[in-house]
């Protein structure tokens, strides 16, 4: 289980991490902020993905929320946990909770990924 | 956010906040969305107690020897079942038969009623009862902003009021009392939007506090939480109960809205009389429909599709707690689809199969009428 501070983040409150087969799940302040998690739709394995570009959606019980692709590349796997379970995204954001993995395309693209103080601080900025 | 300030807040508000409430703007009010987390909320009241600020809800008193008069002209249903102590859930309808608003009219004495209006409509509706007054010997007041209210919910709820108002435990659905609590004249009424059995108390916003305060510690034993708007939907919803300006408004009648039950078209005239009689015998075009689905998360504005062909919009949709599926509601054509007829739901983009419900979606403790005797 990656820790938080092992994580990269995008703007949009998705956690990356980078190491091995390459994860992607939602931030703890971004779980805390949707409330239930009740469905999550999966990308497919062998997608396509876009940085920024939505691949995924989490719905709360209050709202439905974009997951956009961290980096661009390919889906490897799916968390089908998730699919019976989506409290998962609730009790445990970077482990059990995690959306799905990915082959990235652009080693180069995750520079622009925040890691935890530019997170914490962006997260300071953003409440303001 | 620069528009906080220009929001209004109850008397609660800072309890709210006390307690963890997460503020949201709703229709220009800050109320609280959500406390511990809809879910748990919600299962609290099904199972247990929950208690909500609801003091955005209006309130206009009718008092005089015309107030039945005025109330009989302007609701859809028949006041003679407001006898006094006692409260009838309305539509307050228009010539067209659309609703000006959905009301409860509680019965205070012959001559004196209080009616309980939707937040947004309070001015609208008062406007409305003084229009219709003329020449009748009767008092409309807003006093919305004299009053605030708290709904304590849940099947526990009339042991909470063993010792607090046992009066109250006497009542029938939709009865109420008027009591003084800590010093002050309020109201406590059987009534609710959750679907489960419990009691709305009114009172002025200086013995508010307390009234909540009482609540939470006469609720602990039984596990009571304070619950938000997002929690207030879900269990309305699950119950088939309407919100005004979603599911209904000036441009849909009682009949459409598949609340017949209403209308009372034997008790003499009223206003929209005669397009509702139209209505109940040649039927409406189109109908609220209640649908259930398991791939995603219906919400108001989806599309629905019947045989491929775009049959209607969602109104009102959520995720159901209880049922653990997607619910929603909303006007059909055709009407009058059967219970576990095919449908489609377009959920962001993709279409998710349906099938048409029955309306309530789930029936708590305030469909049981056993309770009610208070035993």
């Amino acid at each position: 289980m990656p820790k938080p501070e092992e994580v990269k983040y995008a703007k949009t409150h998705e956690w990356f991490h980078p190491g091995g087969e390459a994860a992607v799940g939602i931030s703890d302040h971004a779980q805390h902020e949707m409330g239930d998690v009740v469905f999550v739709e999966l990308p497919k394995v062998g997608q396509k993905l876009e940085k920024e570009k939505p691949c995924a959606v989490v719905e709360s019980v209050k709202s439905a929320f974009d997951i956009y692709a961290p980096v661009s590349g390919e889906v490897t796997a799916v968390n089908e946990a998730v699919t019976s379970d989506p409290a998962l995204l609730n009790q445990s954001p970077l482990e059990n909770g995690w959306i799905f993995k990915m082959k990235p395309s652009d080693p180069g693209e995750a520079a622009s990924l925040m890691d935890w103080n530019a997170y914490q601080e962006f997260l300071k900025q953003a409440s303001h | 956010m620069s528009t906080e300030t220009t929001l209004r807040r109850t008397a609660l508000n800072e309890t709210m906040r006390k307690y963890g409430g997460k503020m949201v703007d709703f229709h220009g009010w800050e109320l609280p969305i959500q406390f511990a987390g809809i879910l748990k909320e919600h299962e609290a009241v099904r199972a247990s107690a929950g208690i909500f600020d609801v003091s955005h809800m209006g309130q206009v008193f009718v008092t005089g020897a015309d107030a039945f008069k005025l109330l009989q002209l302007t609701n859809a249903n028949d006041l003679r079942k407001a006898t006094p102590g006692k409260g009838v859930y309305s539509h307050v309808t228009n010539e067209k038969a659309g609703l000006v608003d959905e009301i409860i009219a509680f019965c205070l004495a012959a001559d004196r009623y209080l009616v309980i209006v939707n937040a947004a409509t309070s001015t609208k509706d008062y406007e409305w009862f003084k229009a219709q007054s003329a020449r009748m010997l009767v008092k409309i007041e807003n006093r919305s902003e004299d009053f605030s209210m708290v709904a304590v919910q849940g099947p526990k709820v009339p042991l909470m009021f063993e010792q607090f108002a046992p009066e109250a435990l006497k009542l029938p659905r939709f009865g109420i009392v008027e009591k003084d609590l800590f010093g002050e004249h309020c109201y406590v009424s059987r009534t609710g939007y959750t679907g489960e059995d419990g009691f709305e108390v009114t009172a002025p916003h200086s013995v508010i506090d307390r009234v909540w305060e009482k609540m939470m510690e006469l609720g602990k034993p039984y596990g009571i939480v304070p619950c938000g708007l997002g929690a207030r939907d879900t269990l309305r919803l699950e119950s088939g109960y309407l919100l005004y300006g979603q599911d209904v408004d000036d441009e849909h009648t009682t009949y459409e809205a598949n609340y017949g039950w209403v209308v009372s078209l034997d008790k003499g005239d009223f206003i929209g009389r005669e397009v509702l009689a139209a209505q109940k015998q040649g039927g409406v075009g189109r109908k609220l429909t209640g649908l259930t689905l398991t791939g995603g998360v219906p919400r108001p504005g989806c599309k629905v599709f019947k045989d491929g062909a775009h049959a209607g919009d969602l109104a009102s949709a959520t995720y159901s707690p209880t049922l653990k599926k997607g619910i929603g509601v909303g006007y059909l054509v055709p009407p009058d689809l059967k219970p576990g007829t095919a449908l489609e739901v377009e959920i962001h983009g993709r279409r998710v199969k349906a099938e048409v419900s029955r309306v309530p979606f789930h029936k708590g403790t305030a469909f049981s009428k056993d309770l009610y005797t208070g035993k």
